[in-house]
């Protein structure tokens, strides 16, 4: 931690929590905008969603008669669960203020914190699609949220420590070596952030059909500021494991610790990593089919599998 | 504990066809199934090329391109015609419990990763790390052969079984005597023709590549 200017570092801590938060619409956008291209639709533009979110800004919010107070306060609680996750994680510089925050176990806490807050959300309205969205969305993420933490082990084991900035430095900037378990845990990871992130095989962000909507069965209830900050704490979620997925598997460009002269760089780095990470989800979106809702339990296991595999490989190869 | 690159390759090259061997097992279309089988086999004979390369050991040569040969165009090609002609190319099998099969693998695999270590100390070779995952290998392609009903997904079991066996005898002695690999070429080869003939002779009696048939062969 030699020549660390903390100034320096907290204005960076700042400026990565605003670059998130505003990038992660366009990251949907960009999304979006691919599958459309891949669809040979001409689609609607980077910038929808921020339309969609200044629209449902300026409407009137209307909530149910028997709504309780946790039912106003989730929209809030899900997109600072959403933001706090997407700032901490280490994407373009890895000893930022707040990054000891950043331990991976925490992360997944996070996460379900928020999924937990939506459920009893989705529930409290009392009408049945709420509650069978809910109940679908704990399906699915109690299959989920193992493998996950697969994934994470896996990658901790390889740099001995929990805390995802170190486990970046290790991996961005040690000598480059092969790592098969991290292989196995890429493929693990991204099933879990399908999965996670409401994505075509598991739940279908764009239907509104009741045999098989997940996400969108469960925000059904809400309108206008709290259906806005619910959809960009989507957007901020599906930022944050992209640039998660980002961080543990390739790492590389992000600036060294006390190197505060390489972050335009790494920002650019980001940009670009994050531009062929979104084209390689609409791609793997229009080639996939959704699947029926209990196939999803097959799914996940596979992704457990391979995340466990992914583990044994280090165990045997040490590698 | 630094390793070169050509044995981080083959680790990853190794950990490629465990999963190929997971692929398989979770596969219910027998054409895909068929075309995981070739991908092993390339993967097979890669691996064995860049081990021939890494310690100097020509004959490991012959066996690769032997491999590449084989398992990669002939025996595929063969299973390709075998299932037009017989009429089963989009056939998908039903499949007990996929996620349960998994399961089992996974303690296989542990298994077979314990059982291997001691084994992995005797061995001196560079890629003795990896006698565990061939041990894998061969034991799910023995589940796969356990749990499937059609000939033909118990058929590529059989010869998945042997690309482990081969593996495991790349990786811990660095190969057999190409007298004996050439042997055991011609036998799987002529297998798959016996086999080829089987099927046939079986779709004629049961009208059905199950071979859950089979049972009922008892008088009564």
């Amino acid at each position: 931690m030699e020549n660390t200017n903390p100034t320096l570092g907290i204005l960076f801590q700042l400026y990565q929590s605003l670059l998130v938060v505003l990038l992660a619409p366009l990251l949907t956008g960009w999304v979006n905008q691919c599958r459309a291209w891949l669809q040979n639709r001409s689609g609607p533009g980077l910038l929808q969603p921020f339309r969609t979110l200044r629209k449902l800004f300026h409407k009137d919010a209307v909530i149910a008669h028997n709504a309780s107070p946790l039912f106003r306060v989730t929209p809030y609680i899900l997109f600072g669960c959403m933001w706090l996750a997407a700032a901490i994680i280490p994407i373009i510089a890895v000893d930022l203020p707040f990054s000891p925050a950043a331990d991976v176990i925490a992360l997944v806490g996070v996460f379900a914190l928020a999924r937990m807050f939506i459920a009893l959300a989705a529930m409290d309205i009392g009408t049945a699609f709420g509650s069978l969205g809910a109940r679908r969305e704990m399906l699915v993420s109690f299959l989920a949220e193992p493998a996950l933490l697969m994934v994470l082990f896996s990658a901790s084991l390889i740099s001995h420590s929990t805390q995802l900035p170190r486990i970046v430095e290790v991996l961005a900037h040690q000598q480059f070596v092969l790592y098969p378990s991290l292989a196995f845990a890429a493929l693990a990871f991204v099933i879990v952030l399908l999965a996670e992130n409401a994505r075509i095989p598991v739940d279908n962000p764009s239907t509104h059909l009741e045999l098989t909507m997940i996400h969108e069965a469960m925000i059904l209830e809400y309108s206008a500021r709290h259906l806005a900050l619910i959809e960009w704490a989507g957007s901020l979620k599906l930022f944050a494991y992209i640039s998660l997925g980002i961080a543990l598997f390739f790492p590389h460009g992000i600036a060294e610790v006390g190197n505060w002269g390489a972050v335009p760089a790494a920002i650019l780095a980001l940009l670009g990593k994050l531009l062929l990470a979104g084209a390689g989800l609409a791609l793997l979106e229009t080639l996939l089919a959704k699947m029926r809702i209990f196939r999803a339990p097959e799914f996940l296991g596979t992704a457990f599998l391979l995340a466990v595999l992914g583990l044994l490989i280090h165990f045997l190869l040490g590698a | 504990m630094p390793m070169t690159y050509t044995v981080q390759f083959i680790n990853l090259l190794a950990a490629i066809l465990l999963l190929i061997v997971f692929a398989m097992l979770s596969q219910r279309r027998i054409l895909s199934l068929i075309n995981l089988f070739a991908w092993q086999g390339l993967v097979l004979s890669v691996s064995t090329f860049v081990v021939a390369y890494s310690t100097v050991q020509h004959h490991l040569y012959y066996s690769a391109a032997l491999t590449l040969l084989l398992k990669v165009l002939v025996l595929p090609w063969l299973l390709h015609r075998l299932i037009r002609k017989l009429n089963v190319r989009w056939d998908v099998e039903t499949l007990i419990n996929i996620p349960t099969t998994m399961l089992v693998g996974i303690a296989l695999v542990i298994f077979s990763f314990n059982l291997a270590t001691p084994i992995s100390e005797l061995s001196e070779s560079i890629t003795r790390g990896l006698i565990g995952i061939a041990l894998a290998s061969v034991l799910l392609s023995l589940l796969m052969m356990l749990t499937r009903r059609k000939a033909i997904s118990q058929v590529v079991g059989f010869l998945s079984m042997e690309n482990g066996l081969f593996f495991a005898a790349t990786s811990a002695t660095h190969g057999m005597p190409l007298v004996v690999e050439l042997g055991i070429a011609l036998d799987v080869l002529v297998a798959t023709f016996i086999f080829g003939i089987f099927f046939f002779q079986i779709r004629e009696t049961f009208d059905s590549l199950d071979i859950t048939h089979m049972e009922k062969l008892k008088d009564d």
